[in-house]
């Protein structure tokens, strides 16, 4: 009886051990992709973690100062001391200030009156005018903030005797993150995003790849069973895909020094509902394309929301309705966050078991909606 | 009925959507037989096979592979046929030996059978300089004997090769058929389409089919005596002449020529039988033609097929009239 029972539960995922043979062979000869499998996630990681900082900073600024007086100076000295502004140089009249503007020569003109220190001195409201370019949003949000702070605590300075103290004081603190770091931010949602590349096109080209040259239809007439087809083809490249996760996170804890606050073994396990569910992505991809471009057009159509509305890049609380709905859809939300969870906020199992179990419910889902369209689809036609 | 015959199929139907592939389709293929399934591209051939093997379902009639079902079956039918199609479906980065490792393991073969059927397999073949070799780099007639050795190394009973010699020399044609024979010689029921009529006439029992229904079903030779090729009152004869083409265009116009084609380098005709050699030869002199021989000749398989084809024509004209 056990004999029997081991054979009725071996039964739809015969050819398994013959498939995953071949297709390591496939990988082992194949040196070329895996060379680009491992090799664009570590470009996008230099990329992404050398090149880009979100952090707004010295941005280029223009003066009129109109005063020349000691305050009128001081209150340069302010703008420059932030490290938001950079002083880049002297203009001579409005229209100067505005020409530098328009040109791009600075981001920021700020025009300080003639009458600056003459008003300070009487008490009475002396007005400094503050150009923003608004053609990025970033920047000119935080040349907004940034001024009128300084103007506020300016003011303040001026209005409280010597040791009175604020009635109310904000202490922000930032967790986590406390230097702001960009590759902190960014790193663990690139994650999600590298693991999605490699893998999902991996495994949609290695089944359409079969089918172009017909060696699919050979296997359609062997007692292979469409599941162990298909898990025989998605094996390897799990295997590819969690090495890529190791180096990706190696690189990121050494090389971009971002520290991991939670386990990284929890991570890695929470990593194999994700992986699952790209590697049925792409298997379901290559039951509907007929050749390796039409697969490649089809992973992108996964690939860019995961860019854009898994919260990697955008915050998702900040999306129109239709959007943050959609990004419930994308398996990149969920891992987005296991990975910051656990990388950045120390997260445990008992934060992102939801988490988990969603991305484990969309892979077999899409794996057994694969394996039917496979049945369906592919062998009959 | 009994059901004791390798491939048995009862009105077998095939369509797509109002396209039908196949019509009424009946066979009966003998168990050790090479059975040639021929016809023009498109007229059905491949679905025929392909609903033999549980690629596609039956969409009415019936089908038997080995006595299974293939409707209900299919699983067990595919452990018990090998396929072989025209297009070379190895796996070109592998090399002969994992090839054969591969599709030994795709049937579930125990290991110490696998090695003893691939080390039988090879040695029959002559395989064994190249397991090394990856198989891409093969030429077309080693490509399809891997094909072949993967195909058989499960011991089918039965064979279905999808026009197995489209693609490579003569000489590998040859030794292809010799090595068709020898299998059909330990009992191997062999499903072969091919488009070449010297094939066709290799094999034991052919079938045609037209424009997905099958119009001809017998024995090579007995085909051949099938009234319809040879109508009563007429027969055939091979005609030597100088100037073939303009004594072909001469014969075309006699009353009593019903049909002429060339032939390398004699004319085939169907000629009403009281018309003799003699009076043949003094027609087409008055035509200017001058013909040297007339020999009688035995229809061949293309001239079977040929006139099953136009009698064929012409029915489902008068039906559509």
């Amino acid at each position: 009886m056990p004999e029997r029972l081991r054979e009725i539960l071996r039964e739809p995922f015969r050819g398994l051990g013959a498939v995953l043979y071949k297709e390591v062979i496939h990988v082992k000869r194949d040196k070329t992709a895996i060379f680009f499998a491992l090799l664009i996630p570590v470009a996008q990681m230099i990329i992404l973690g050398f090149g880009i900082d979100t952090n707004v900073r010295q941005i280029k600024t223009v003066v009129l100062d109109q005063d020349g007086r000691r305050q009128s100076r001081e209150l340069i000295d302010r703008l420059r001391n932030t490290d938001t502004f950079r002083i880049v140089g002297h203009v001579n009249s409005d229209r100067e200030l505005n020409e530098a503007i328009i040109g791009g020569k600075a981001r920021v003109g700020v025009k300080i009156p003639v009458d600056y220190s003459d008003t300070l001195l009487k008490h009475g409201n002396a007005q400094v005018l503050v150009l923003i370019d608004g053609s990025d949003s970033s920047v000119a949000g935080q040349a907004l903030n940034v001024s009128t702070a300084i103007g506020l605590d300016e003011s303040l300075r001026r209005v409280l005797s010597a040791g009175e103290e604020l009635p109310v004081e904000m202490r922000p603190k930032l967790l986590f993150n406390p230097d702001s770091r960009s590759p902190n931010f960014f790193l663990p949602g690139l994650t999600a995003v590298l693991l999605l590349s490699v893998t999902t096109f991996l495994t949609a080209f290695s089944i359409v790849r079969e089918k172009e040259k017909g060696t699919l239809e050979q296997l359609f007439v062997t007692p292979v069973r469409p599941m162990g087809l298909l898990l025989g083809k998605i094996l390897p490249y799990f295997g590819i895909g969690f090495t890529a996760l190791c180096v990706i996170l190696l690189l990121m804890r050494t090389v971009f020094r971002v520290p991991i606050h939670g386990h990284v073994v929890l991570l890695l396990l929470l990593s194999l509902p994700y992986l699952f569910v790209s590697l049925s992505f792409g298997t379901l991809i290559s039951t509907k394309a007929g050749s390796q471009s039409e697969a490649m057009q089809m992973a992108f159509l996964i690939f860019l929301p995961s860019i854009f509305f898994s919260g990697y890049i955008f915050p998702r609380e900040t999306m129109p309705l239709p959007f943050y709905l959609l990004s419930f859809f994308v398996p990149a939300t969920y891992f987005v966050n296991i990975a910051r969870g656990i990388i950045l906020r120390g997260a445990g199992l008992s934060h992102l078991w939801l988490d988990a179990l969603v991305l484990l419910a969309m892979g077999l889902g899409l794996l057994l909606l694969a394996a039917k369209r496979f049945q369906k689809k592919v062998i009959a036609t | 009925m009994t059901r004791d015959a390798a491939i048995i199929t009862e009105g077998l139907t095939r369509k797509f959507g109002g396209f039908t592939a196949v019509n009424n389709v009946d066979l009966r293929v003998q168990y050790g037989e090479i059975f040639g399934f021929l016809g023009p591209n498109g007229s059905g051939k491949t679905t025929v096979i392909k609903m033999l093997t549980g690629l596609l379902p039956v969409t009415a009639g019936a089908a038997w592979v080995d006595g299974l079902d293939v409707r209900t079956e299919a699983e067990t039918v595919r452990q018990r046929i090998g396929y072989m199609s025209q297009k070379f479906s190895l796996y070109d980065d592998l090399t002969v030996a994992e090839n054969l490792q591969f599709y030994g393991r795709v049937y579930g073969m125990p290991n110490g059978k696998l090695r003893e059927r691939i080390d039988y397999i090879v040695g029959t073949h002559g395989l064994g300089p190249y397991l090394g070799r990856q198989a891409g780099k093969l030429s077309g007639g080693w490509k399809q004997r891997l094909a072949l050795s993967c195909a058989l190394l499960h011991e089918p009973k039965i064979m279905f090769l999808d026009e197995p010699t489209a693609s490579i020399d003569p000489v590998a044609r040859r030794q292809l058929w010799d090595l068709l024979f020898e299998l059909a010689g330990q009992g191997i029921t062999l499903f072969v389409t091919t488009h070449y009529m010297d094939e066709a006439e290799r094999c034991g029992h052919v079938a045609y089919i037209y424009f997905s229904r099958l119009i001809a079903d017998g024995a090579p030779d007995a085909l051949k005596r099938l009234p319809e090729v040879t109508p009563p009152g007429t027969h055939r004869v091979e005609i030597s002449a100088p100037e073939l083409t303009r004594a072909l265009r001469a014969m075309r116009e006699l009353p009593v020529v019903r049909s002429a084609t060339v032939f390398g380098q004699a004319i085939h005709a169907l000629v009403d039988e009281q018309v003799s050699a003699g009076e043949l030869q003094e027609y087409l002199k008055r035509h200017g033609v001058v013909i040297t021989e007339v020999r009688p000749l035995a229809p061949s398989l293309e001239d079977v097929f040929v006139q099953l084809t136009y009698k064929h024509q012409e029915e489902a004209e008068m039906a559509h009239a």
